[in-house]
């Protein structure tokens, strides 16, 4: 299984979904070898072994440098992402590149190459090392695994390097797309052809949600027949309930998330405004950062409620889990979201939440109340009456806490046990 | 006496800076300052500008004998800070004070923009700041600057209603057109106030480009000044050299040798005999005002435009601004003096100074006094802290409703 992270070392919720992944398939009787770039030696290994890509050397596969670019001569040494360079100045550091990674490679031929594992500049080409470390690993494992199984983009070459170089059924695992990165007509070509790669190469393409299969189904033009959903589930053992005292009397409505275009902060905003029209008895909170936050900011005060809307900027650890203890709705209005893992933390916590429709965690959740992510007024009427009629929230805590805590790895695993039993001959 | 004026006056003004006040802490801590930032920017300017400065110009007012004069504004703000962090420097401008040569001005007691929101606001800070002058310095003021030199034709006229009638201000390009600033000037309505205008290119040759070596004048001698001074006036009157105190040793570094050119600028005007220095008071009792300023709306002192664009230019100060001074008549009623003193401290022109998005041609300066990384911090740090002190407004309010009832039931009850 290729990863890119893993807790307690996170970025985003990709490590934490990998985690259960690997938990639930380790229930349901499927042991995993789990290889992420930069390991830091305290990650959990009771369900899984982790593998770390920068203590592997890429000498063991081919005879020479040749031989094995051969093999692997799908991947191409990408640039790294320069973000607001000129034409010119791009193409100058395209061809200055290609010279330095062609020269970085005959050396590192033989060598270890150190991830960061992080998103950074030269992410383009940590992918692609990863690709090339990763083949070396399915090589000498070769005897151990029957699946090879591939987490979002950024190791979907070291996915097909390994199938190339071992003959074994790739699977992939779409977490994202472009598509909810960047608007439609607005996406990073690079990694669209990487993703277009990996489905193709796939024997079976697994996706996080209905929505999110019909966008590889339909923007990608993979077959629909390898496309398989498998919903995404959460881990809620060893949480405890925070009890966090309150500050402020109102109840409070919450945004927690990146501050980005696809997440629809704005509605939110326009929302609050409706409500606040209407009662002034609520506070409204952004929490985290991103970078809309400075234009939400000002779209707030432009509309006169920065009084009862409030901004904390990022939010780590222990802080979200207050965050959600001190809301009493919690709102995802997201343009395009794969899944969002949010909402079911926030129904965990016994608060009530509204989803876009345009989500893939409404597929799921029948006791959120879904909206469409446009349509401010219908967020303001569920918000509004959230706050109005106790009852109503209520039953929607009771109920959308047994449901996010049904929805398990245990069974999403099973589901993933028999897509690869389909794979294996 | 020569009949040309030169009219020092030195603005001081220390800002009560905000802690960083997170929405989590909104109902739970009203305390709202940094105190050890406040303490250890003012220890720090004091032992580098007030103290050395101060006792620099004791011992000119005293060499020459009562004719180098200079005048304060020292804000409230600044003086609480003194109190509690200096109080060396109270002593060194009492010291200044019993000479009886120099001029201490009124102004807003927070430094605050209230003369822009709130009439029975500023008013009441004019007269809390110059009994606080009258408490620590055994002086009246006679003279008003209002926060940032910012000046309108209704100011005026307020100013002149609370008593004033000298009042300080920019030389305005835009308002003075053709005119020069070095006369005395009257407001356009209200005729009895008369009006010094500040001479910004001498001004801010001291205050802003001393220390560069950059300018082609660099570098600046007390004979070169007083000659550029004489050039100016060649026609004209008086000569307004307003700044900040803070020039002195802390944005002009000692090394610079800001103090050695103080030390010799009043000996190099009176051995050439063009000026005598005025106070403020002094000074439009001296000069006839020579025609009318009329200002509809608000100049002052700050950044290219000369205008109140620094602290209510876009639309997060002026959010801001509008929801603290919304609060005034729930204040009023409620009329509890701690809520009173945060209220006045929350009004310091800084807060919204922080929040300016202008970073083009005077970013410079407004970095520098800018403890924010950004003016969205600065917004949402200072919203926060409004957030908790309308919580504690609305409490204390619903409060005093709640012993007005009580009382009505009360008094029924003694009837029946």
């Amino acid at each position: 299984m290729f990863g890119w992270e893993f807790p307690p070392h996170i970025a985003g919720g990709l490590g934490t979904a990998c985690e259960g992944i690997v938990k639930g398939l380790a229930y349901n009787g499927v042991e995993t070898l789990f290889v992420m770039p930069s390991a830091s030696g305290d990650e959990d290994q009771s369900a899984t072994t982790i593998i770390n890509a920068s203590d592997v050397e890429v000498d063991t596969v081919s005879e020479t440098v040749e031989e094995y670019l051969d093999k692997v001569k799908f991947i191409h040494i990408g640039t790294n992402m320069v973000p607001y360079a000129d034409p010119e100045e791009f193409s100058r550091l395209v061809e200055e590149d290609r010279k330095r990674q062609v020269k970085d490679f005959s050396i590192s031929y033989g060598q270890k190459y150190k991830f960061s594992g992080k998103y950074g500049a030269n992410l383009m080409e940590e992918v692609a090392r990863y690709a090339m470390v990763g083949g070396t690993i399915a090589m000498q494992r070769k005897d151990e695994f029957d699946v090879i199984h591939a987490h979002d983009w950024l190791t979907y070459y070291a996915g097909i390097a390994a199938k190339e170089l071992t003959g074994k059924p790739l699977v992939i695992h779409v977490h994202a797309t472009s598509f909810d990165r960047g608007s439609v007509d607005n996406i990073d070509t690079r990694v669209f052809a990487i993703e277009k790669k990996g489905m193709e190469m796939a024997d079976r393409v697994v996706t996080v949600s209905d929505l999110t299969r019909n966008i590889v189904i339909n923007r990608y033009g993979i077959d629909a027949s390898k496309v398989v959903t498998v919903h995404n589930a959460v881990d809620f053992s060893g949480r405890e309930n925070l009890e966090v005292k309150r500050g402020v009397k109102e109840p409070v409505v919450t945004f927690l998330g990146r501050i980005t275009y696809q997440k629809g902060p704005e509605y939110f905003i326009e929302a609050a405004a409706k409500v606040l029209k209407r009662t002034k008895n609520v506070r409204f909170v952004m929490a985290g950062s991103g970078d809309m936050m400075n234009r939400c900011i000002r779209h707030a005060a432009r509309l006169g409620i920065s009084d009862r809307f409030h901004f904390t900027g990022f939010l780590r650890g222990v802080d979200v889990q207050k965050m959600f203890a001190l809301s009493d709705v919690y709102i995802m209005p997201s343009i395009s979201e794969p899944f969002g893992i949010s909402p079911l933390e926030a129904m965990r916590t016994g608060v009530p939440s509204i989803i876009s429709k345009q989500s893939g965690a409404a597929e799921v959740l029948k006791y959120a109340f879904k909206v469409d992510f446009w349509d401010v007024d219908a967020i303001a009427d569920d918000i509004y009456a959230l706050l109005s009629y106790p009852a109503l929230a209520d039953f929607s805590n009771r109920m959308g806490f047994d449901e996010v805590n049904a929805l398990k790895w245990n069974g999403a695993t099973a589901k993933l046990k028999k897509v690869y039993e389909s794979v294996v001959k | 006496m020569a009949t040309k004026s030169i009219c020092l006056y030195f603005q001081v003004h220390q800002p009560t800076r905000l802690r960083l006040y997170r929405f989590f802490d909104i109902g739970k801590d009203s305390h709202y300052y940094d105190d050890f930032a406040n303490r250890t920017i003012l220890r720090r300017v004091a032992q580098k500008c007030y103290l050395p400065m101060n006792q620099l110009m004791l011992e000119l007012v005293n060499q020459y004998k009562g004719k180098f004069k200079i005048a304060y504004s020292i804000s409230g703000s600044a003086l609480d800070q003194f109190q509690r962090f200096a109080p060396e420097v109270i002593e060194s401008f009492r010291a200044l004070a019993a000479t009886g040569k120099v001029e201490f001005l009124a102004e807003t007691y927070y430094h605050s923009l209230a003369s822009l929101a709130s009439g029975s606001e500023f008013e009441h800070q004019v007269k809390k700041h110059a009994a606080k002058i009258e408490e620590l310095f055994g002086v009246t003021p006679t003279a008003f600057r209002n926060t940032e030199l910012v000046y309108s034709n209704g100011i005026g006229e307020e100013v002149y209603n609370l008593g004033y009638k000298t009042m300080l201000t920019e030389g305005a390009r835009h308002i003075m057109g053709w005119r020069s600033p070095n006369f005395v000037y009257t407001a356009e309505t209200q005729p009895r106030l008369k009006l010094l205008l500040r001479n910004y290119n001498l001004s801010d040759d001291i205050a802003f480009r001393f220390s560069n070596k950059g300018w082609e004048m660099w570098p600046l001698t007390a004979d070169k000044y007083v000659n550029w001074l004489k050039e100016s006036a060649k026609d004209d009157e008086i000569i307004n050299l307003f700044m900040d105190y803070e020039t002195f040793g802390e944005h002009q570094s000692a090394e610079s040798g800001i103090f050695d050119f103080m030390k010799a600028l009043p000996g190099a005007v009176l051995a050439d005999g063009t000026f005598s220095f005025v106070t403020p008071t002094e000074a439009t009792k001296k000069h006839k005002a020579i025609g009318d300023l009329d200002v509809e709306d608000p100049i002052s002192w700050a950044d290219e435009e000369r205008d109140v664009t620094a602290w209510l230019g876009n639309e997060l100060q002026q959010e801001a601004f509008n929801k603290v001074y919304a609060m005034t008549e729930k204040l009023s009623i409620v009329n509890d003096p701690d809520l009173w003193e945060d209220f006045g401290h929350l009004q310091e022109s800084d807060h919204f100074y922080y929040m300016c998005t202008k970073f083009f041609s005077d970013g410079e300066v407004h970095k520098y006094f800018n403890p924010y990384d950004t003016p969205y911090e600065a917004f949402i740090n200072y919203m926060n802290v409004i957030s908790d002190f309308q919580i504690r407004l609305d409490e204390k309010r619903a409060a005093l409703d709640v012993k007005e009832t009580v009382q009505k039931e009360l008094k029924k009850a003694k009837k029946k």
